[in-house]
C-alpha cells in the first residue's frame, strides 16, 4: 500500500568534504517523487543513504516509523525488504541468467516453490517486456534491457518502496518514454511509494507528484509538481528550464554579479513566459489498459480539467 | 591504501571487525551448502595444479640440500628423516600459504571486488541478503578446507620429489631413505601442519574478501585490492607461521 519515508536533518560528509546538509523531506505514501541535481550533487549518495547503505553523520531516515540510520544489522536487513531499489546499471548478478537473477530474492527469502516462482518471475519480466530472454547473462544484452531486468528483480518482492537511481541514464529517448510509462503504470498497480533520482528534466516534469532539487550541498526545494514547475526560486528555474543563465555553473556555482547579469540579460520575456499555465507539462497517465486507483482518477480528473481551461484559454 | 598512520589503523579495525562478522556468521543457518561447495571447488581448481608443480622442486631442492650435507658428515641414512622433517614442519605450511593467498585470495578478491563495482553487493544488501553470510563466510571455509587437503598434497608431493632425487639422482638407498622417516618427524608436526594450513586457510580468505567488499574506484580499485591483498595476506601468514611454530616447539614434545 506505500510506506511513507520521513527524513529529517540529514547531513552526509565523505572525509571533510559535505555532500549535503540538513536536508528535510516526506516523501508522501504512494506518491511518485523525483530528485533533481546537477552531476556530483550526492543524489545517489541520497538514495544509498535512505536504505542504509551509507551512514549520514546527522538526522533521521524514518521508515514505516523505524529509523534506518540507527536500526541494528539485522533490523536494518529487515527494513531493506520492504525496498525495491532499481541501481544505474542494474547491478545484475553477473554470473546468473536473467531468469536467476530475478528468482534470486525469492529463492532467498521466501520457501515458494519452483513453479510458484517461475510464475511470479515470468510475470515480471512479462511487465517489463523481456519474456524470452530468460536464458540470458546480463554481460550479453544491452543496457536498456539490463536496466529493465534490475527493475524486475526490484519489483518480485512486492516492495512498497521503489527507488529508481537514474533510470533514463544511457537510454535513447523512446526507450525513456517507455520506461516513464512503465513507472507511472505500476504506481497505478502496486501503489508503492517511488522515488526517481534523475536529471533527465523531461521525465521530472511529466511523471511525478512532487520534485525535489539537490544544490550547492542542500536540498534547495521540495513539493508538489505544480509548485516546483511555476517556481520563481533561480536555481529552480534554470534546472527545469535546462538553461545555462543561473546559478549553476560548468564546474561549480556562479559568483552572484555574474547571476544577476546573465539573468538580466535572459530579459523579462522569460520571466513572464511561464507562469501561466503553458509552462505546465501535462502528466503522464497510466497506459489504457491499467484500472487506475482513486488516487490516478482524482489526477486524470485534474488533468483533464487544465487541459480543457488550457484549451478554452487559447 | 592511505599511507596516514590512523588509516593503517583504522585498515586493520575494520579487517579485524570483519573476521569477528565472519565468526560470529558462521554457526547463522541457512548454511550455504552450494556456495561452498561451488567455492572449495573453485579454490582447488585454481590452486592445485600449481601447488604440484611448485613442491616437486621444493621438495628436491632440500634433498639435494641434505643430501650433500649428510654426506659429507656421513649420515646418509638420516637425509630421509631430515628431508621430511623439513618438508612436513616447513615447506608444506608456507607452499600452501603462497599458493592460496596468491591463487586463491587474488581469485576471491577480484570476483567481490568487480561485484562490489558493479554494485552487485550493494544490490543484495538492498535485497536484504548479508554478503557475509552468502559470500564471505562460505569462501572462507572452502579456503580452509582446500587449504587443509593442499597441505597433505604439499607433503605427499614434496616427500615424494625428495625420495626421487635423493635415491634416483644422489644414489641414496631407498631402504635407508624410508626407514629413517621416522626418526626425527612425527605425528604431531603433522597435525600442527595442518592446523596451520587451516588458519592460513582462514587468513587468507578473510582478508581477500575484506579487501574485495572495500574496493572502490572501478575497475582500477579491483587491481589496486587484489594487489593489496596479496601483500597484507603474505606478511600476515609468514608472521602467523612463525608465531605458530614458536608456540609449537614449546607445546609439543620433539624427538632426538
Amino acid at each position: 500500500m506505500g510506506v511513507e519515508i520521513c527524513v529529517e536533518g540529514l547531513t552526509k560528509s565523505f572525509g571533510r568534504q559535505v555532500i549535503w546538509q540538513d536536508v528535510s523531506l516526506t516523501l508522501p505514501a504512494g506518491e511518485v517523487s523525483v530528485m533533481l541535481g546537477p552531476s556530483g550533487t550526492g543524489k545517489s549518495v541520497f538514495l544509498k543513504t535512505l536504505v542504509g547503505l551509507l551512514k549520514p553523520e546527522r538526522g533521521s531516515v524514518k521508515v514505516a516509523g523505524r529509523d534506518v540510520t540507527r536500526l541494528r544489522e539485522r533490523e536494518l536487513y529487515e527494513v531493506r525488504k520492504l525496498f525495491g531499489v532499481l541501481f544505474q546499471d542494474g547491478a545484475l548478478f553477473g554470473s546468473m541468467s536473467l531468469y536467476d537473477n530475478i528468482a534470486f530474492p525469492l529463492r532467498e527469502h521466501t520457501r515458494k516453490s519452483e513453479s510458484q516462482i517461475r510464475r511470479i518471475v515470468l510475470e515480471k519480466m512479462d511487465m517489463v517486456g523481456l519474456l524470452g530472454s530468460e536464458g540470458k547473462l546480463p554481460g550479453e544484452i544491452s543496457g536498456g534491457m539490463r536496466k529493465r531486468a534490475g527493475l524486475a528483480r526490484a519489483l518480485v518482492l512486492d516492495p512498497e518502496i521503489i527507488l529508481f537511481d537514474e533510470p533514463d541514464s544511457g537510454l535513447d529517448p523512446v526507450r525513456v518514454a517507455y520506461l516513464n510509462q512503465l513507472i507511472v503504470d505500476l504506481n497505478a498497480q502496486i501503489n508503492a511509494t517511488f522515488l526517481i533520482v534523475t536529471h533527465d528534466i523531461a521525465s521530472a516534469r511529466q511523471v511525478p507528484d512532487n520534485i525535489g532539487l539537490l544544490f550547492r550541498r542542500e536540498l534547495v526545494m521540495f513539493g508538489p509538481r505544480e509548485k516546483l514547475l511555476s517556481s520563481d526560486e533561480p536555481v529552480v528555474r534554470q534546472f527545469l528550464n535546462g538553461r545555462m543563465q543561473g546559478p549553476i555553473g560548468m564546474a561549480e556555482e556562479k559568483d552572484a554579479a555574474q547571476v544577476e547579469q546573465e539573468l538580466a540579460q535572459l530579459g523579462d520575456g522569460a520571466h513572464t513566459k511561464t507562469p501561466g499555465g503553458q509552462a505546465l507539462t501535462p502528466r503522464l497517465l497510466p497506459g489504457p489498459g491499467i484500472t487506475r486507483p482513486p488516487r490516478w482518477e482524482a489526477i486524470a480528473r485534474r488533468e483533464a480539467e487544465l487541459h480543457r481551461k488550457e484549451v478554452a484559454d487559447a | 591504501m592511505s599511507l596516514s598512520p590512523t588509516g593503517a589503523l583504522r585498515q586493520s579495525g575494520n579487517l579485524f571487525a570483519m573476521a569477528l562478522d565472519v565468526v560470529r556468521t558462521v554457526p547463522r543457518r541457512p548454511f550455504q551448502a552450494r556456495e561452498f561447495i561451488q567455492q572449495a571447488w573453485f579454490v582447488a581448481s585454481v590452486t592445485i595444479l600449481p601447488t604440484a608443480l611448485v613442491s616437486i622442486p621444493f621438495g628436491a631442492v632440500i634433498a639435494l640440500q641434505i643430501g650433500s650435507l649428510t654426506r659429507q658428515l656421513g649420515a646418509q641414512s638420516f637425509s630421509g628423516a631430515a628431508s621430511v622433517l623439513a618438508v612436513l614442519r616447513e615447506a608444506s605450511p608456507i607452499v600452501t600459504a603462497l599458493l592460496i593467498a596468491g591463487a586463491g585470495g587474488t581469485a576471491i578478491c577480484a570476483d567481490l571486488g568487480a561485484r562490489k563495482i558493479r554494485e552487485e553487493i550493494d544490490a543484495m544488501q538492498v535485497l536484504g541478503i548479508d554478503p557475509i553470510h552468502r559470500l564471505v563466510v562460505p569462501r572462507v571455509l572452502a579456503s580452509m578446507v582446500v587449504a587443509v587437503l593442499l597441505n597433505g598434497l604439499v607433503s605427499v608431493v614434496g616427500v615424494a620429489g625428495g625420495y626421487f632425487f635423493n635415491v634416483v639422482l644422489q644414489n641414496g638407498t631407498p631402504g635407508a631413505y624410508l626407514a629413517s622417516f621416522t626418526t626425527l618427524a612425527q605425528l604431531s608436526d603433522l597435525w600442527a601442519a595442518e592446523i596451520k594450513a587451516l588458519v592460513f586457510g582462514a587468513i587468507a580468505a578473510i582478508v581477500a574478501s575484506y579487501k574485495g567488499l572495500t574496493a572502490k574506484g572501478g575497475p582500477k580499485g579491483v587491481g589496486d585490492a587484489v594487489n593489496q591483498s596479496v601483500v597484507i595476506t603474505f606478511m600476515l601468514l609468514f608472521v602467523t607461521n612463525f608465531v605458530m611454530t614458536a608456540v609449537y616447539f614449546q607445546v609439543a614434545p620433539q624427538r632426538g
